[in-house]
């Protein structure tokens, strides 16, 4: 599993690349309560605003952390947001993207890295 | 930052695990380990106790006090009676709010609560208007908590059994095993519940018996926000301020007969003339709860249209979250009159898109004072 400094983890699975919000993210957000997913088809540039999601405290935006293409959402959160509080790096991954070239997440921090990075 | 005051409880707060942050010019917990949605369904399933000692507490003395105060409030404060606490406005010269607070009668005296990020303007405002008619006692040696919930009564009561014969809106002043305690059946939750004023050398020992008795969890400004949002309560700053009038507030209860046009003491407070004509006539703008549509969160500042198209916005929501014992968002905010019927749509542009809400009545959940 690789993470950005952007809190989100990706795992590769069947050539695409799985993305949602890291433990620490989620605890930092607070209770999550509503979520706005891309459409699957989307083109996205990294850096892109893809997902939106409101917590009890503030609103804030998951960013898209490679170039590529939306290819499958997970829908079920819309109607049930706190998955995310609840199991934020398994059950409650966000979408999933085909990339170029895989290879670019070598660039990104292993587990230990991240720890590190959020102290 | 570096400045922030504390209050009595702060050591206790992180004792319990809160998480600080500044709030009117204090270091205030907003969340327990339990976490803000937790929280509120808490207060509201049992008991949730609040520190609100950053807010003002203010005595007036002196026979002349509620004939002063009527000089500064759209309220009748003459007519209310001993051992009985109202809402009430201070207004300014345009007819607007300059702070909501709440007065009580105790006999020889008036006790005043008021907003921890207007209290030095309130104190000020009263010294220049009222300072010669009555004597104004800032207390600094008491701190405030709010105990709400329906686990309230049986919590306090373990103290004091004549708490439970309070009615909402009561106020009692009893000796007790943490001091004299200023005591008022209300509260800015929707729930039945106290507000209690106790010396700070004897506060955190109280704090620490309430938190001891069954259901009583400590709860956090984040909890205190939702909380107060569905019992369609104002946040003064928020949803009135300077600009907005009572009328335009929907705070039309707060001004008795006795105060307006054909009372036997109709105006005689700051801003009467609009305040008395738009309690006669209306106001072109009003203060509405508004239900989103969908799920996101319509928050303070949103601009509200009347359709998906239109260039100029008709309103603005002034509060918004996500209500956990509604299981939904919920909003207020200023429309014009003419669309603040219950059930009218409108539309708040949230993130570029203009998503519908339908003016609803408040509370979006019915409280539970004990009347």
């Amino acid at each position: 599993m690789k993470f950005t400094e952007e809190h989100e983890w990706l795992r590769v699975e069947d050539n695409v690349v799985v993305v949602g919000i890291t433990d620490h993210a989620s605890e930092q957000l607070g209770d999550i309560v509503f979520i706005e997913l891309p459409e699957v088809g989307t083109t996205v540039t990294k850096d892109d605003e893809i997902v939106v999601i409101e917590s009890v405290k503030a609103a804030s935006d998951v960013l898209a952390p490679l170039d590529g293409e939306i290819v499958e959402v997970n829908e079920p959160l819309v109607d049930e947001p706190s998955k995310v509080n609840d199991d934020p790096m398994g059950d409650a991954w966000m979408f999933k993207m085909s990339v170029e070239d895989l290879s670019v997440l070598d660039d990104l921090m292993d587990e230990a890295a991240y720890k590190a990075f959020i102290g | 930052m570096g400045d922030l005051k504390q209050t009595v409880f702060h050591d206790l707060h992180v004792e319990l695990g809160a998480k600080m942050v500044p709030f009117a010019g204090y270091s205030m917990p907003v969340q327990y380990p339990l976490g803000v949605m937790k929280e509120h369904l808490h207060t509201r399933a049992a008991a949730g106790l609040f520190d609100v000692s950053h807010m003002g507490q203010v005595l007036l003395h002196g026979n002349q006090a509620a004939a002063a105060l009527e000089t500064i409030v759209p309220v009748s404060i003459l007519a209310l009676k001993e051992g009985r606490q109202r809402y009430a406005l201070f207004t300014n010269e345009d007819g607007g709010i300059l702070d909501d607070l709440m007065v009580a009668n105790r006999g020889d005296h008036l006790f005043l609560v008021v907003n921890a990020a207007c209290k030095e303007a309130d104190i000020a405002h009263m010294q220049s208007t009222i300072g010669g008619d009555c004597e104004i006692e800032v207390i600094e040696d008491r701190a405030l908590l709010a105990l709400q919930g329906p686990a309230a009564e049986a919590a306090l009561s373990a103290l004091l059994p004549a708490a439970a014969d309070m009615k909402f809106m009561d106020v009692l002043v009893a000796d007790t095993d943490y001091g004299p305690l200023w005591i008022s059946r209300s509260g800015y939750t929707g729930e039945d519940g106290y507000e209690i004023s106790v010396l700070n050398d004897q506060a955190v020992a109280f704090a620490r018996f309430l938190l001891a008795q069954d259901g009583v969890e400590p709860i956090g400004l984040g909890a205190r926000d939702s909380l107060r949002l569905e019992a369609g309560l104002c946040l003064y700053g928020n949803d009135i301020d300077r600009t907005t009038s009572p009328a335009e507030a929907a705070l039309e209860w707060a001004v008795q007969k006795i105060r307006r046009t054909g009372g036997d003491r109709a105006g005689g407070f700051p801003g009467a003339d609009r305040i008395l004509t738009e309690l006669d006539n209306g106001a072109s703008r009003r203060r509405v709860g508004l239900l989103p549509q969908g799920r996101a969160p319509m928050r303070a500042g949103t601009a509200v249209f009347a359709d998906e198209t239109s260039e100029t916005p008709i309103g603005t929501i002034t509060s918004g979250a996500f209500g956990p014992s509604i299981q939904g968002p919920m909003s207020m905010g200023y429309v014009p009159t003419e669309f603040a019927t219950t059930g009218t749509t409108v539309y708040a542009e949230v993130r570029g898109k203009r998503l519908p809400a339908t003016i609803a009545d408040m509370p979006f959940r019915p409280s539970t004072y004990k009347r």
